[in-house]
């Protein structure tokens, strides 16, 4: 697959890419190697230069974007309930997914608050409660936790690991952190820039238990340094 | 806190207070003449003697203004929506919106008269003629600044036009509208008053801006001064009407309506 933009640059060339079902699936790179580009056609916005996008058949996509994109004059509730309203649930039906979305990241009682009384954190769990409202397939994520701070991207991704085992849900992740993705994923996928393109392709040990105890295990380092060393070549290739 | 906000909301009352005792007393204490200014008890007792005539000329601009107003709304607010949805529309036609914006009304306003013998009518197209741009150019601004995001998530939910209008554009825009309005409203005011003075005594107006012509013509003042301040208390009125709307329509979720918490 190649993608090139109307001003001339060439943000993906020979991109050739597999998402397996139920994987934890990260997009990891340094800036401008294509990432968020591949993620967005994956989502299908925008269409390839060349070479297609496949996806299954009635496959439903959540996708969460940097910022939380909330409709500020929508509650809580209100936001979440957008993606149901468009598939044309009633407000009937709606309701209990809109309440479970909701329970899943922890926001229940924050139902009828409104985007601005939210914390940077607790904006970004509205944003993934909408995105799992809809009980998709694939959950896209471009870059959701970067502008926030270290402890609340911990609970964060904690709160994703949750979901992504919980509902046998299919992931893919954008980052440019090498601890979080290895903290996250069941395989990483090391981009490289000028122009986008892949450059390693790493499977990790299956994600038994990912707790606290894990960030300092001797397995988690050696993968980090298989991975820090990837992006280091990436970034030199 | 409470006591410093009272302060502050009294203060131009007793501006106010202060001034009108300081004009009455210059004018008790130099003998001014009314017909060259009166005191403001003289324009009050005018106000009361003449409520009749004065009352009925307010309800003749009034209706023209918010007629305008209401006018400017749809028609402001629906251009706005037709621009919106195609780059195409706008191009060909808002420039000539500018146009009939820039070109002063009281130049139009002769012609106007001239084309449309029902007085009424040629009264309220001028004065909608004045008050639509605003609504206009801040709506269609508002229609266009839509997050790039949203209109992507809207894109992935795969909203219907209508729905993408009716859901993010619309709501995204209403801030941009209520401020629109809030000249629109000002300006309705103006260009219904512009448009009774063009129009003159020739046609038998009846309205306020009709009064203080008349009034002048009989060296009538104090009677000139209680039009001009009813004409005042109306655009503060409009003015206070609009404020409150907006205010209702976005005090819950937008940053201009929302008090800082400090």
């Amino acid at each position: 697959m190649r993608k090139a933009f109307p001003n001339g640059t060439v943000a993906l060339d020979g991109l050739d890419l597999a998402v397996r079902r139920g994987e934890f699936l990260s997009l990891l790179g340094p800036s401008g190697c294509g990432k968020s580009t591949a993620l967005r056609l994956m989502a299908g916005l925008g269409e390839p230069t060349a070479g297609t996008v496949q996806r299954p058949a009635g496959a439903k996509l959540g996708f969460v974007f940097q910022e939380p994109t909330l409709m500020p004059w929508r509650t809580v509730w209100g936001n979440v309930r957008l993606p149901l309203q468009m598939a044309g649930l009633s407000r009937g039906d709606a309701e209990p997914r809109v309440a479970d979305a909701l329970e899943r990241v922890g926001l229940t009682s924050f139902a009828r608050a409104y985007p601005r009384q939210l914390s940077g954190g607790m904006k970004m769990r509205v944003s993934i409660a909408r995105a799992i409202a809809t009980q998709p397939d694939l959950l896209l994520l471009d870059e959701p936790f970067a502008a926030l701070d270290e402890i609340t991207r911990g609970n964060l991704n904690d709160d994703l690991l949750r979901l992504w085992q919980g509902h046998g849900l299919t992931i893919v992740f954008v980052t440019h952190s090498v601890y979080e993705s290895v903290y996250l994923s069941s395989r990483i996928v090391v981009m490289a820039p000028r122009p986008g393109r892949v450059v390693a392709d790493i499977p990790l040990p299956p994600p038994t238990a990912r707790t606290e105890e894990y960030r300092s295990a001797p397995s988690y380092v050696a993968d980090c340094r298989t991975v820090s060393a990837a992006l280091k070549s990436a970034i030199h290739a | 806190m409470r006591s410093q906000r009272l302060l502050l909301a009294l203060l131009p009352i007793v501006t106010g207070i202060v001034v009108l005792v300081a004009w009455e007393a210059v004018v008790r204490l130099n003998d001014i003449p009314p017909y060259i200014l009166p005191s403001p008890l003289a324009i009050g007792a005018k106000l009361i003697e003449d409520w009749g005539t004065l009352s009925s000329s307010l309800w003749v601009t009034l209706d023209i203004t918010l007629m305008a107003l209401l006018a400017a709304i749809v028609g402001g607010g629906g251009l706005a929506i037709l621009f919106a949805q195609s780059r195409w529309v706008e191009a060909s036609l808002f420039p000539y919106a500018v146009v009939l914006q820039v070109t002063p009304i009281i130049a139009i306003a002769p012609l106007i008269l001239i084309y449309v013998h029902d007085t009424r009518l040629a009264l309220l197209i001028c004065a909608w003629l004045v008050a639509f741009f605003p609504i206009l150019s801040n709506t269609t601004l508002g229609l266009n600044s839509v997050d790039h995001n949203m209109l992507d998530l809207m894109q992935l939910y795969r909203a219907r036009r209508g729905q993408v209008l009716w859901y993010l554009r619309l709501p995204a825009a209403m801030p941009y509208f209520l401020a629109g309005l809030r000249i629109a409203g000002g300006l309705s005011l103006i260009g219904a008053v512009v448009a009774e003075f063009t129009a003159g005594t020739a046609t038998g107006g009846t309205g306020l801006a009709y009064r203080i012509l008349e009034s002048g013509y009989r060296l009538d003042i104090p009677r000139m001064y209680a039009a001009l301040v009813l004409l005042s208390l109306t655009g503060i009125v409009i003015y206070g009407c609009t404020s409150l709307l907006s205010w209702l329509v976005l005090h819950r979720w937008h940053e201009s309506a929302v008090r800082r918490d400090r």
